[in-house]
């Protein structure tokens, strides 16, 4: 990939950058939309912290390894990884708070149904946050690898 | 009991869940933390707060029987039940006591053997593998268990390549274990999901409910036994299907082989129990074929081949893993014979020989950590150079043979005399020879530390150098327990009779 500051006047791949620049806000705009009608009916946090990792890891197929670097870095991954196990087993753990069973929503709140609906948001933007982060994480770890032979050495 | 006053109500109600979630929770915040040294004290105190939880259970457990935990509120058979009863709670303990006895020893060993970034995550990873052990034991969920299966493996392949900064063939020992454990997960998963199709549920109690109702089910039923046994035969390395464990074994960090040998193929020997005779019946006609052509057959070949193998291996470490899949070959035959004091038995060698050959592996890495040693000629004059790491070792090695007053002989006299019980004379004379067998390779190492004196390294007798303490504490904790076990056997003879009782139902 060539350098994103570069002009665009002799950049080959100007097409791609417009388009990607385009898709990549609505990529992570459905990613919520996925994420929230989770609820409802199909999707969740899963999918939804696919999608979204999917539009970094386009960011960083047409800007570069280095741009997506910059955008997320490399350092957020490790904590967002734990946040989001955090968030979903510390649901369980206040549940517990509460008086009912590990990742008993219905305790959460006054009106058992209430208590589902904080619950299942809690745990699905935990699962969100992992899953973005560790697709993002293998994503680095597999784009990062310096090849052992280099090519002129073929 | 006494005992039980002390600890809270709320972890006797809620303790089931703590196992499983205290591990998972604090792996997430270890992996973070910065000082290497806070992650082995938080993983040092998460282990023991485990290992009283699981002494809990197991102590409620004798005074209430068995209790079943509603995951989130919702009851089974539609919600995930973790179910403690006869058979999981003393396997949980002695998942906990190992994670905890392991962890005292992996202060010194793995500031030897890990770089310094790699240890907060290898403190992560090894929790996360406790949780995936206690969670496959504890839950009363099928599919549950293939989860649980999955998070203590893909953690153990982890841990097994972090040998790589001591040996570079961790990396391949690890890779060969991911591909065929992971062929092993997936074989399970069919079985499940063979069985999902039959029964219409995954709650093993459902399961096994509807199952019976039916007489064994269909051809589909059989198939689903079939994915099952062989998916398991790979995670318990039985005889032909241990190829992946003396390499996982020989060249991973040995805080992480003590504690492999001690609990992962356990679980999964827990497990075929729980399948065989809980989940499934030995009066179905093909699961009693199985346990008479398969697991017999599969275990003696094992016992024989295994130990001629461990003979021969001129690296202590392999030797002591293919001593270690000829045991499973005992706990085989034992589930194989089916009767309640065989079965009783099988169990009985499972815990006796986690503590064996936890508490081996133990001294063979405080020799690693000192001398170096790996090979099997460089036991010379060890009695002399490290006493109290050989002497731990003696002990346990004369309890892996089975020598009156130690754990093995207990569970090798129980098995031998459950098999004579049923009329297996030539399984007792199988016993007999692997017993010898077990000898001579123990033997051998044991006449090279003590006939013969220390080395010279350029003109120099290598002087005596004692393991530290902390590993010191954990292998002779190790030693005197299975020497308790062979002068005190009742609760652990009551203990796996009561879980052979709960299994076939001769309760």
């Amino acid at each position: 990939m060539s350098d994103p500051t570069q002009t665009f006047g002799r950049d080959p791949h100007v097409l791609l950058r417009v388009i990607a620049k385009f898709l990549i806000p609505l990529i992570a705009l459905f990613a919520f939309y996925v994420q929230f009608h989770g609820d409802y009916g199909p999707g969740g946090g899963f999918q939804a912290g696919v999608i979204l990792a999917a539009s970094v890891i386009l960011y960083a197929l047409v800007f570069g390894l280095k741009a997506a670097k910059r955008a997320f870095p490399p350092s957020l991954i490790r904590y967002g990884m734990t946040l989001g196990v955090l968030l979903y087993g510390g649901t369980g753990v206040l549940s517990w708070f509460m008086g009912g069973e590990f990742l008993n929503y219905s305790v959460l709140a006054h009106d058992a149904s209430h208590g589902q609906h904080y619950g299942i948001l809690a745990v699905e933007l935990g699962v969100l946050t992992t899953v973005t982060t560790v697709m993002i994480a293998i994503f680095y770890a597999f784009g990062s690898r310096q090849p052992e032979t280099s090519d002129e050495d073929w | 009991m006494a005992l039980l006053n002390f600890i809270p109500d709320w972890l006797l109600t809620h303790g089931p869940a703590f196992l499983m979630a205290l591990p998972l929770i604090m792996a997430a915040i270890t992996s973070i933390l910065p000082n290497k040294r806070v992650a082995w004290a938080s993983t040092f105190i998460v282990t023991a707060i485990l290992t009283i939880t699981a002494f809990a259970l197991a102590l409620y457990n004798a005074e209430v029987g068995t209790t079943v935990y509603k995951m989130g509120g919702w009851a089974p058979p539609h919600g995930i039940s973790l179910v403690v009863d006869a058979l999981s709670a003393p396997v949980l303990v002695l998942i906990a006591l190992m994670s905890f006895v392991t962890v005292i020893y992996a202060l010194p060993a793995t500031v030897a053997e890990i770089k310094p970034n790699k240890r907060a995550p290898f403190y992560a990873a090894f929790l996360l593998c406790v949780a995936g052990l206690l969670g496959m034991v504890i839950t009363g969920d099928a599919f549950n268990v293939f989860v649980f299966l999955e998070v203590s493996s893909i953690s153990t392949y982890v841990l097994v390549a972090m040998g790589a900064a001591r040996d570079r063939r961790a990396l391949s020992a690890a890779y060969n274990y991911l591909i065929l454990g992971s062929i092993g997960a997936t074989f399970f998963v069919i079985g499940i999901g063979f069985l999902y199709m039959e029964t219409g549920t995954l709650n093993m109690a459902d399961m096994a409910r509807i199952l019976a109702d039916l007489d064994g089910g269909s051809r589909v039923a059989k198939v689903a036994f079939g994915f099952i046994i062989i998916g398991l035969g790979l995670k318990l390395a039985m005889f032909p299907l241990h190829t992946w464990l003396p390499g996982a074994y020989a060249y991973s960090p040995t805080p992480v082989t003590a504690f492999l040998a001690s609990t992962a193929t356990k679980a999964a020997l827990y497990l075929l129990l729980r399948f065989t005779f809980f989940v499934f019946d030995p009066s179905y006609a093909y699961v009693a074929d199985v346990l008479m052509y398969v697991l017999v057959g599969m275990g003696v070949f094992g016992m024989v081949f295994a130990s001629l193998q461990a003979i021969f291996q001129t690296d202590a470490r392999r030797m002591l893993a293919f001593s270690s899949v000829a045991q499973v070959g005992y706990m085989l035959l034992g589930i194989g014979i089916a009767t309640t004091a065989s079965v009783g038995a099988g169990y009985l060698h499972l815990i006796n020989h986690a503590v064996i050959k936890g508490g081996l592996f133990l001294a063979l890495g405080a020799m690693w950590y000192r001398f170096g040693i790996t090979r099997t000629e460089d036991f010379k004059g060890l009695g002399q150079t490290m006493p109290w790491t050989m002497g731990a070792f003696t002990i346990l090695g004369l309890s892996l043979i089975g020598v009156p007053f130690t754990a093995g002989f207990v569970s090798k006299i129980n098995l031998a005399g459950a098999a004579a019980g049923a009329g297996w004379w030539w399984a007792v004379g199988i016993i007999m020879l692997t017993s010898i067998l077990a000898l001579v390779y123990i033997g051998r190492l044991l006449l090279l530390a003590y006939f013969q004196s220390p080395p010279t390294i350029n003109g120099v007798v290598v002087e005596r150098n004692e393991a530290p303490l902390t590993m010191l504490v954990p292998m002779w904790a190790l030693a005197l327990g299975s020497i308790f076990i062979g002068v005190e056997s009742d609760a652990v003879v009551g203990a796996s009779i009561r879980a052979a009782e709960l299994l076939l139902g001769t309760g």
